[in-house]
């Protein structure tokens, strides 16, 4: 008779003995649900209000006008035009992104595999000098890169030296350098996390069968080290194509990119309703991002999570 | 073992294979690119002229200035107070999901998890006001309760990143032994899940920590004016000029910074 009480126990505990019940992430569901899932709601919605005609917030009327506003501008007799402004604040944060991923990706793959060659010791305190900038406020970064890339910075002087003329301060260059140097560890430290993995007795064996250097490189670790290159491009190209700092301090404003704008809307601009559909169109850009990421890695047979 | 050396004789045709031409070099730019703005920062904020660019002596006036400061003293306390609470929220609220998770259905499961990858993914500036679209809507006040909210949710997805990566890789001897000896689901996750968590759980809080600490965006906007934190008082201060002040208070802040990453190495090195 006792037997008919074991079952369900035996089965509550089946899978993996101890494990806590799932109830245990019901709250953390909850609360995320509340803090991240209710305000992407609230977003996609204010995107199709109207603005109210004083002050901030939205009117409760829905319009599809925010979406039309961002390619077609209403002129004041009523005539209608293609208007580029929103289209070219797109095109300038999705040109940045891929320079600052293209960039990043030519500095890391060396770096990486240079790190990765060195002895233990020397490696650890390498790894840890590239993580140390995880821990340093993007702020501090970039008001440092700031003060270099400025024209009486310490570039500037030197390249005075020779008569050089060094003015690159709230140009697109410097919002690029910026996100370059923000991101740059985290390129870096997906493809070390491949490279260290890597044998080099297979690199070795591709050159004792008589494959050149570079061929080596292009056909035995370059393939190698693949889903560290993914996940790198990832990790950079989805910050940078949000990012907000370095245009801000660096391009001096002149450079927007898209958060710039979103956040303008939701400050001094005071039309929530526009700076949501811009919002939506940044999580679609970035989502269809990640599937085709997730596309390329899935047929490349890599398993990546993003998450 | 990657690095086992092959005999010597092949030994000069693997060296040459780990140096590619032009490498080294890079990695040596790599370096030098990452740390100079830093190494500037903190040299330039014991220059004692008004003028950023300018070198002209050795002072600790600005150290001096930032002592006196009582607005960035606020900041700071209120940087601190939301970052110790949310530190504190997130770890707990990770733990339970990590653990919570492991046995979850896989539509449920699917849900949580894009709920916590989507401050990973999604731009910051996008959450930062769709979480002030949101306290406006449901009446929370925009300051310090609104800012551990907001903070928390986004520090969940690091909190969870180490706890996950070690729930993946323990040994469940230990358990199965528990489970067999009679314990229940309380005792073991106070006895044996937890301990064994522990370093994870720590190295999840101190990355909730960092990313709290620096946060400036989302702070930004749902701080309110009574609330400011630290990196959003910074940005108030040199967005339209240099203010030799903020090379102080960034060498200070990476003085804790670089502090609190050594203190827990020692300490993870002592435990071990």
């Amino acid at each position: 008779m006792t037997a008919v009480t074991t079952p369900p126990k035996k089965q509550a505990q089946r899978g993996r003995p101890g494990q806590s019940s799932p109830k245990l992430a019901y709250l953390p569901i909850l609360f995320l649900a509340f803090a991240i899932g209710i305000p992407l709601v609230i977003i996609v919605i204010y995107s199709f209000l109207e603005k109210p005609s004083q002050g901030t917030g939205v009117k409760w009327v829905f319009t599809l006008e925010n979406y039309k506003a961002l390619f077609i501008q209403e002129k004041l007799d009523g005539t209608t035009a293609i208007d580029t402004r929103y289209i070219k604040v797109l095109w300038a944060s999705f040109y940045y992104s891929v320079i600052t991923t293209v960039v990043t990706l030519a500095l890391s793959i060396p770096t990486a595999m240079w790190i990765a060659t060195r002895d233990a010791r020397k490696r650890n305190l390498l790894v840890a000098l590239v993580t140390l900038p995880f821990w340093i406020s993007i702020l501090i970064r970039t008001y440092g890169m700031r003060q270099i890339i400025a024209d009486e910075g310490p570039i500037g002087k030197f390249l005075a030296i020779f008569d050089v003329s060094f003015s690159i301060l709230y140009t697109p260059t410097a919002t690029i350098l910026g996100l370059i140097y923000v991101f740059l560890p985290f390129m870096i430290l997906p493809i070390y996390a491949s490279a260290e993995r890597f044998d080099f007795r297979l690199a070795e064996a591709a050159y004792d069968l008589g494959a050149k250097r570079m061929t080596v490189v292009r056909r035995v670790i370059l393939p190698s080290i693949r889903p560290g290159i993914i996940s790198g491009i990832a990790l950079v190209f989805i910050p940078a194509l949000g990012s907000f700092l370095q245009s801000d301090m660096l391009g001096g404003g002149k450079t927007n990119m898209v958060a710039n704008v979103i956040a303008n809307n939701f400050g001094q601009a005071r039309n929530w309703p526009f700076g949501s559909a811009l919002a939506v169109l940044l999580i679609v850009l970035t989502l269809l991002f990640v599937l085709i990421m997730q596309g390329v890695a899935q047929r490349r047979g890599d398993k990546v999570e993003l998450v | 073992m990657s690095h086992t050396q092959t005999p010597t004789s092949k030994r000069g045709k693997l060296v040459n294979l780990r140096n590619f031409p032009g490498f080294n070099p890079t990695a040596w730019f790599v370096l030098f690119f990452l740390y100079m703005p830093l190494i500037y920062v903190v040299i330039y904020s014991f220059n004692s002229s008004r003028i950023g660019a300018v070198w002209e002596s050795f002072s600790l006036k600005w150290y001096g200035k930032v002592f006196e400061n009582t607005d960035i003293q606020r900041a700071l306390k209120n940087s601190l107070q939301v970052g110790l609470v949310a530190t504190i929220l997130s770890t707990t609220l990770a733990v339970m999901a990590a653990l919570g998770l492991l046995r979850m259905k896989r539509a449920g499961k699917a849900v949580a998890i894009a709920l916590i990858g989507a401050p990973l993914i999604i731009a910051e500036i996008v959450l930062a006001v769709g979480t002030l679209g949101l306290f406006i809507a449901v009446g929370v006040p925009l300051g310090k309760v609104g800012l551990i909210v907001a903070h928390t949710a986004f520090c969940i997805p690091f909190a969870l990143l180490p706890i996950r990566a070690r729930l993946s890789q323990l040994d469940m001897a230990p358990f199965e032994a528990a489970s067999d000896l009679g314990a229940n689901e309380k005792q073991i996750l106070r006895r044996i899940t937890l301990p064994l968590l522990a370093p994870a759980i720590f190295a999840g809080a101190l990355l909730a920590f960092a990313i709290s600490i620096d946060d400036f965006i989302t702070s930004f906007f749902v701080a309110g004016p009574g609330a400011t934190t630290l990196p959003v008082y910074i940005f108030g201060m040199i967005r339209s000029t240099v203010t030799p002040e903020v090379n102080a208070i960034s060498t200070l802040l990476l003085l804790f910074s670089g502090s609190v990453l050594i203190g827990s190495y020692l300490i993870q090195r002592k435990r071990r």
